[in-house]
């Protein structure tokens, strides 16, 4: 077939990007040449519109052993071991075919954990859907929460936390983000460097199929009305065959044979090969007969498409083929030699004896597009004036049990029962809580890991809200006794190509960076999910951050639930009654507009580390971070984790009740403590310049607000735990 | 005591499984799926998981594998088999015990603790256990145990039924019951009493920072049981 500039187009390149193509090659591109440059060149994979900005990202610090640019970020913790994680975006599959699109997200991301040669310890999801009203959300919601433990439960690797929120904004677009830990030693940890001459390039894991071809072009564009034709290039995946590829690879990692290792994702054995040449400055040859097909008369061009999944690329030693194939076939998977390495910095395809493609590797990534594209800045808004005798016609109980029922707030035990999140046997902190935590096998260390993120903040204000998303990450690790280390981040939004779209993306990974570098608490890893709009109707922009923290002794973990009775209930951090942007004003006083709550860097810091040294002294009995809802909300569901009750004794303070007890500034934590450590407690506080409200003590089975009005436990449950079950019967 | 595991190429709570057996006391080895022999034992374990994938009805593929033939042969001469979850489901495909598992009755996989109430203490199993109600852990999208009229007059009079799922207090009416199964039937044993399948996974709850202890009371007295 003859390549011309219409053909290219049809691939999802622009105009001059055909015309750089045939400059660097200084030839028109044959059909497998073409299509390996769309697949190479699309946003997915080059990032030709994030890059320049994803740079000032910060990605350095004393535990960061690999920060991005490989399968997945490594951190330092301590006696040797280290944890490898990453989250990556499924979104555009998951709304075409929600179970695989789902399922297939979840493999992805574990496999780019154990190329790295680490067994995957815990899975997290961070999934968003359109209004509860929009006809097609049940379904999405039940498909993907169906296809996210499909596989992760059959991989036997437990599912710990999660974040599931519904907006109008996801209505055309859902996002579906995975993300995967796994724990490796630090001199067992493998890269996808290729290095030295004539080495093997074998091909291990299912056969290559025609599914899920040019799904990473796929990926990035928008949809429009003929969605459905695009079932076809969504993959299909195979969670036993991951797992056999799982215990297959981690065998052949423990002896010396393998050089790089690269797992085939997006774009599959294209970018994967190109990726393991690139790295390691050198050419690849591959003879695509010898690639193992699961259809008949594959052309090279599907071959090298292909989006099969569980499917890995490894550069052996050379003469360690024998020891290879021996581990392969004992777990029953297809083992080729498909190529070698070679110095010709070029990857040269072969087909029938005919060389059927020949690219210099730089053309493809060093010299693929990239973009500084117009962004438009944001202003902050103007607060909203709010009628304050509005407050007066609120009753808190009712108010309360609005918001505790609320999809965004209620609780997703529906959800995360469905996954496996007990199995390795080593959970001990399950989702609901404000971190998952599970154990480093064998050791008195754990690992807290939670997802987060706010895309209403972001959307009235990117840089606030990008910060806010990295605080809130923050305060959930410190919640349950983890020192934060790093994070993940996957950055969901719309057409790059659009100037407030753009605008909302470098803010918010501004606001990342910002909040990142303060905290020290860098990014490790992470992707970018642009397009994620329907017919011109963008998402809100929704950074996900996923952060991981250490508690260094297990013991030591705190949960949310309330413990004892007579115990003292503090507020740490100042309570200012920020309303705009809050879920009361969003769902109860149906107002929209206005600022996010501020983020103040500095209380973050201080307050955070202040409580994770109350924690390491033992004063604190149970913690929990004050985020939606505010404080009142955070307080039911400590009361209903415990089954107890609280007698609240309101601070004396100018702003309103409502206010106080709604509102949703940002740096706040509640904590209870032992009235015999108060004084101490107190003393520590102050010393640290960090501001507390004493708010009340714990009773039996009752949160009594004041003599009007009580909630039993029961109730604060029920308003809590039906909504959703009933909404998905 | 010599316990081992069986590790399918799918299987996943095999290694839970050898850390609880080995936390009690046991001498625990794993075995291959595709080795003919077992080693010497006083009990083999089929652990949880999707031993060949479960793309078919779950546990059929595994029943036929290589090491089921001694397995088999062992459970017939009198050796103490259990299965746990997907264990279970291999033993009712191979035979071992009957009846059939079949999808949850709502359709969704359940991961979450649950009670069960111990009625049958003539088996090695249970045996002495001074607790009527324990707590235990579920994770399964096929735990929905069923079987003929005929077949469960026939489990009922030989007292074959091992564990009931039930409230804390041992009420096991049908709200409680998790998953569908007739009679609320959480384990069931073999005629002889020498084989148990059960959906819940004890091995999950052997340690107080985890979902519970309860598991550990099992495995204690299991162990005792045999000595």
């Amino acid at each position: 077939m003859l390549v011309n500039e219409k053909i290219a187009i049809e691939h999802g390149l622009k105009s001059d990007e055909y015309k750089k193509i045939c400059k660097l090659l200084k030839r028109t591109p044959n059909i497998t040449e073409l299509g390996i440059f769309s697949a190479m060149w699309n946003e997915h994979c080059s990032y030709k519109s994030s890059r320049i900005h994803l740079k000032k990202l910060h990605t350095k610090g004393k535990k960061v052993i690999q920060g991005p640019g490989e399968n997945a970020g490594v951190i330092d913790i301590e006696d040797g071991d280290a944890i490898v994680f990453k989250i990556e975006s499924h979104n555009h599959p998951s709304f075409i075919e929600p179970y695989q699109g789902a399922a297939t997200g979840v493999g992805g991301i574990m496999r780019d954990v154990f190329t790295m040669g680490a067994r995957p310890i815990a899975n997290l999801n961070s999934i968003h859907f359109g209004s509860t009203q929009n006809k097609k959300t049940k379904n999405l919601l039940r498909g993907v929460v169906h296809g996210i433990g499909g596989y992760g439960n059959c991989m036997g690797v437990p599912t710990i936390a999660g974040q599931t929120s519904f907006d109008r904004s996801y209505n055309g677009n859902i996002l579906v983000n995975a993300m995967t830990l796994g724990l490796v030693k630090k001199d067992k940890i493998f890269y996808s460097k290729a290095a030295g001459l004539n080495k093997p390039v074998i091909y291990v894991g299912s056969k290559t199929g025609r599914d899920g071809i040019h799904g990473a072009s796929m990926a990035s564009t928008s949809f429009d009305e003929k969605i459905e034709e695009k079932k076809p290039t969504v993959q299909v995946g195979d969670p036993f065959t991951e797992k056999l590829l799982l215990e297959a690879c981690l065998e052949l990692m423990s002896g010396d044979s393998i050089i790089a290792i690269q797992d085939m994702g997006a774009a599959g054995l294209t970018s994967s090969s190109i990726e393991m040449a690139s790295k390691g400055n050198l050419g690849i040859e591959i003879n695509l007969n010898k690639v193992p097909c699961r259809e008949a008369k594959m052309t090279p061009y599907e071959i090298m498409l292909s989006e099969s999944q569980e499917r890995m690329l490894i550069v052996l030693e050379s003469g360690k083929e024998e020891i290879a194939k021996k581990i392969f076939d004992k777990w029953n998977l297809d083992f080729a030699v498909i190529g070698k390495t070679t110095n010709t910095k070029n990857i040269e395809l072969f087909f029938d004896n005919k060389q059927v493609a020949n690219i210099p590797v730089n053309t493809l990534v060093e010299n693929s597009p990239m973009y500084d594209r117009k962004w438009k800045k944001s202003k902050l808004p103007k607060k909203n004036k709010i009628d304050k005798t509005i407050f007066k016609s609120l009753k808190i109980k009712d108010t309360l049990k609005k918001i505790l029922s609320s999809p965004n707030v209620c609780s997703k035990e529906w959800i995360w029962q469905q996954y496996d999140h007990t199995v390795m046997g080593d959970t001990i902190q399950k989702p609901g809580g404000d971190s998952g935590v599970v154990r480093v096998h064998k050791t008195e260390k754990a690992i807290a890991a939670t997802v987060d993120s706010s895309a209403t903040y972001c959307w009235a204000h990117p840089l606030t809200g990008g910060k806010q998303v990295v605080c809130e990450t923050w305060r959930n690790l410190i919640s349950v006794g983890a020192k934060p280390i790093a994070v993940t981040n996957c950055l969901n939004f719309g057409s790059p190509e659009k100037e407030e779209n753009m605008g909302e993306f470098v803010e918010c990974v501004q606001g990342i960076s910002e909040a990142c570098k303060y905290l020290d608490y860098p990014v490790v890893s992470g992707n970018v999910s642009f397009y994620n709009e329907t017919k011109d109707i963008g998402i809100k922009p929704t950074p996900t951050v996923g952060g991981v923290g250490l508690i260094k002794d297990y013991k030591k973990m705190i949960t949310m639930d309330f413990k004892e009775i007579e115990n003292i209930v503090l507020v740490i951090g100042k309570t200012e009654g920020h309303i705009d942007q809050s879920l009361l004003s969003r769902i109860i006083l149906n107002e929209n507009n206005g600022p996010p709550p501020e983020v103040n860097l500095f209380n973050e810091k201080n307050n955070g580390l202040t409580l994770l040294n109350l924690i390491e002294k033992n004063f604190i009995k149970s913690a929990h971070d004050v985020s939606l809802g505010g404080i009142i909300t955070a307080i039911s569901k400590m009361c209903i984790k415990g089954n107890k009750g609280i007698q609240i004794k309101k601070p004396k303070f100018l702003i309103n009740e409502i206010e106080y007890f709604f509102a949703e500034d940002q740096g706040r934590f509640l904590i209870e403590i032992n009235p015999k450590d108060l004084k101490e407690v107190s003393k520590i506080l102050d010393k640290n310049s960090v501001h507390y409200d004493e708010i009340g003590k714990i009773i039996d089975k009752e949160m009594i607000i004041d003599q009007k009005t009580k909630l039993t436990i029961d109730e604060l449950k029920s308003y809590n735990t039906n909504w959703l079950k009933g909404y998905m019967v | 005591m010599k316990s081992s595991v069986i590790t399918f190429p799918g299987s996943n709570c095999d290694r839970d499984m050898d850390v609880a057996l080995t936390k009690f006391g046991f001498k625990n080895k794993m075995v291959w799926h595709n080795d003919q022999e077992l080693p010497k034992s006083d009990l083999i374990v089929l652990p949880g998981g999707f031993s060949y994938g479960d793309y078919l009805r779950c546990g059929s593929m595994a029943s036929k594998s290589k090491i089921m033939n001694s397995v088999i042969n062992f459970a017939k001469s009198g050796g103490l088999v259990m299965g746990i979850c997907n264990g279970f489901q291999i033993l009712v495909e191979s035979g071992l015990v009957p009846g059939v598992l079949l999808r949850n009755k709502y359709l969704q996989f359940i991961c979450k603790n649950i009670h069960v109430k111990v009625d049958n203490k003539e088996n090695t199993f249970f045996k002495n256990l001074d607790k009527k109600v324990l707590e235990f852990h579920i994770a399964h999208n096929e735990g929905n145990y069923f079987c003929t009229n005929d077949q469960l007059k026939e489990i009922e009079d030989n007292n074959q039924i091992a564990i009931y799922y039930c409230d804390q207090n041992g009420n096991t009416d049908d709200q409680i019951n998790p998953n569908g199964s007739i009679k609320n039937i959480a384990g069931i044993l073999n005629k002889e009493k020498n084989v148990l399948g059960m959906m819940p996974h004890p091995e999950r709850m052997i340690d107080q920072s985890l979902s519970g202890e309860d598991g550990s009371i099992f495995f204690k007295n299991l162990l005792n049981n045999i000595k």
